[in-house]
C-alpha cells in the first residue's frame, strides 16, 4: 500500500526512481583533432549503417552541435543500450583564422571558419549540463596535460556526470596510453583506433559500464 | 619584452565570477601575463574559455592557460591537513593560474613537476622565442632560444 501511494506520488510528481533513464544523452567532448567525429562516424556506421559528421585534417573541422538520436548497441551478453550520442564542438581556448589560412583555406573562408569554431566551443561549454555520460575523446600521440583537457575533465566531475576516456589513434606509432593513464588514473580509460576500429569492442563495453 | 602581471588572491577574493574573469582577461587584453595566485572554480575555469570565445576578434585571438597546483598524492598528511584549513580559512591560494594572450604566449606545456611557457616576442622578425621554465619546486630559469 506504501508503494503504491509513493509510485501514485512519483507518477504525478513525473518522477519514477524505481525505473531505468530511458533516454540517455552521450556526448562526445574533447579539444579539436582528438577524433571525436571519427569516433561518433564509427559508433553511427557500426550500429546505424551511416555517418554522422564530415571529418577533418583541418581542426575545428565540427563547428555546431549534432545529435543522432536512437543509436542502439548491444554488448557480447546481447544486453542493449540506447542513447542520442551527440558529437561537439573541440574546445579550445585560442582560434586564429590564420591557421586556417596555413592550412589552405581563403581569407574568408578562414574568418568565417573561426567565426564559427568560437561559437562553437560556446555551445559545446554550455551542452555539458545536458549530458548523462560523456566520452572525452583524446588523441593519444598527443600530451595530455593540456589545461583544456582538465578544465573539461574537472567540469565534468564537478557536476557529477560519468567519464569515459577514449584514447585515440592507437594506430599511429606516437601513441602512447600510459601518459594519459597517468595523467587521468581516477577514470576508466580505453585506447581505440576509431579511424580503423581498432579496440572498439572494448570500447563499447565500457559504454554499458558508463551508462550504468 | 613580455610582461608579466601578478594578481594576488585577495584581489580577486571578493569579486563574482564574472567580474574575476574579465579583470583577469582584461589584464591579458593588454598582453600581459597574468601570474595569478591561486586558481579558478572549475565552472569559472570553464566561463573563462567561454568568455574568452566571446571576446575573440582580428586583434585578441584568445589564450593560453595553465594551472600550477600541487600534487595532492606528493603530500603528507600533516600538509594535505594544511592545505585543507588554508582553503577554508583564506580561500583557494594554493597553486598558481598562467594566462596569456595567445598571440604573445605560443604555447604553455605541463607536466606534474613543471611549466614551460614558450612566448614569441612580437616585434622580432627574426620570431625569437623566450622558453621560460619554471619549477614548482625550486627556483624558475629562463632560458631563450632561436628559431
Amino acid at each position: 500500500m506504501v508503494k503504491k501511494f509513493l509510485m501514485n506520488l512519483f507518477k504525478k510528481l513525473n518522477f519514477n526512481p524505481f525505473s531505468r533513464k530511458s533516454h540517455v544523452k552521450l556526448g562526445l567532448y574533447g579539444p579539436p583533432n582528438g577524433g571525436k567525429s571519427t569516433l561518433a562516424n564509427r559508433v553511427c556506421e557500426d550500429w546505424l549503417g551511416e555517418s554522422m559528421s564530415s571529418v577533418s585534417h583541418v581542426a575545428h573541422e565540427t563547428r555546431e552541435i549534432k545529435i543522432k538520436e536512437q543509436v542502439s548497441i548491444k554488448n557480447k551478453k546481447g544486453k542493449e543500450l540506447t542513447f542520442s550520442l551527440v558529437d561537439t564542438p573541440g574546445i579550445a581556448t585560442k582560434i586564429d583564422y590564420e591557421d586556417f589560412l596555413k592550412r589552405g583555406i581563403k581569407k574568408v573562408e578562414a574568418k568565417k571558419r573561426a567565426k564559427e569554431a568560437t561559437k562553437g566551443v560556446i555551445d559545446s561549454i554550455k551542452w555539458l549540463d545536458d549530458m548523462d555520460c560523456v566520452v572525452v575523446v583524446l588523441d593519444s600521440t598527443k600530451d595530455p596535460y593540456s589545461q583544456v583537457n582538465i578544465t573539461i575533465i574537472g567540469n565534468l566531475q564537478a557536476r557529477k556526470i560519468p567519464v569515459l576516456i577514449a584514447a585515440n589513434k592507437i594506430d599511429l606509432k606516437k601513441s602512447n596510453i600510459d601518459v594519459i593513464k597517468a595523467a587521468f588514473p581516477q577514470y576508466p580509460i580505453v585506447g581505440i583506433s576509431a579511424k580503423y576500429g581498432k579496440n572498439v569492442e572494448d570500447f563499447y563495453e565500457d559504454l554499458f559500464k558508463l551508462a550504468k | 619584452m613580455v610582461t608579466f602581471q601578478f594578481v594576488p588572491y585577495h584581489d580577486i577574493d571578493k569579486l563574482s565570477s564574472v567580474k574575476r574573469i574579465n579583470k583577469l582577461l582584461n589584464i591579458v587584453k593588454e598582453d600581459k601575463i597574468v601570474l595569478m595566485e591561486g586558481r579558478l572554480k572549475k565552472e569559472e575555469e570553464a566561463d573563462l574559455i567561454e568568455i574568452t570565445m566571446e571576446e575573440i576578434n582580428s586583434k585578441f585571438k584568445g589564450i593560453e592557460l595553465s594551472v600550477v597546483y600541487p600534487d595532492k598524492k606528493k603530500q603528507d598528511v600533516m600538509n594535505k591537513i594544511k592545505g585543507v584549513m588554508t582553503n577554508i580559512l583564506l580561500g583557494n591560494r594554493q597553486g598558481m593560474t598562467i594566462i596569456g594572450p595567445a598571440n604573445i604566449v605560443k604555447r604553455i606545456e605541463q607536466n606534474p613537476d613543471k611549466i614551460e611557457l614558450f612566448t614569441k616576442e612580437i616585434n622580432n622578425s627574426n620570431n625569437n622565442n623566450q622558453k621560460q621554465n619554471n619549477s614548482k619546486r625550486s627556483n624558475s630559469k629562463k632560458k631563450k632560444r632561436k628559431k
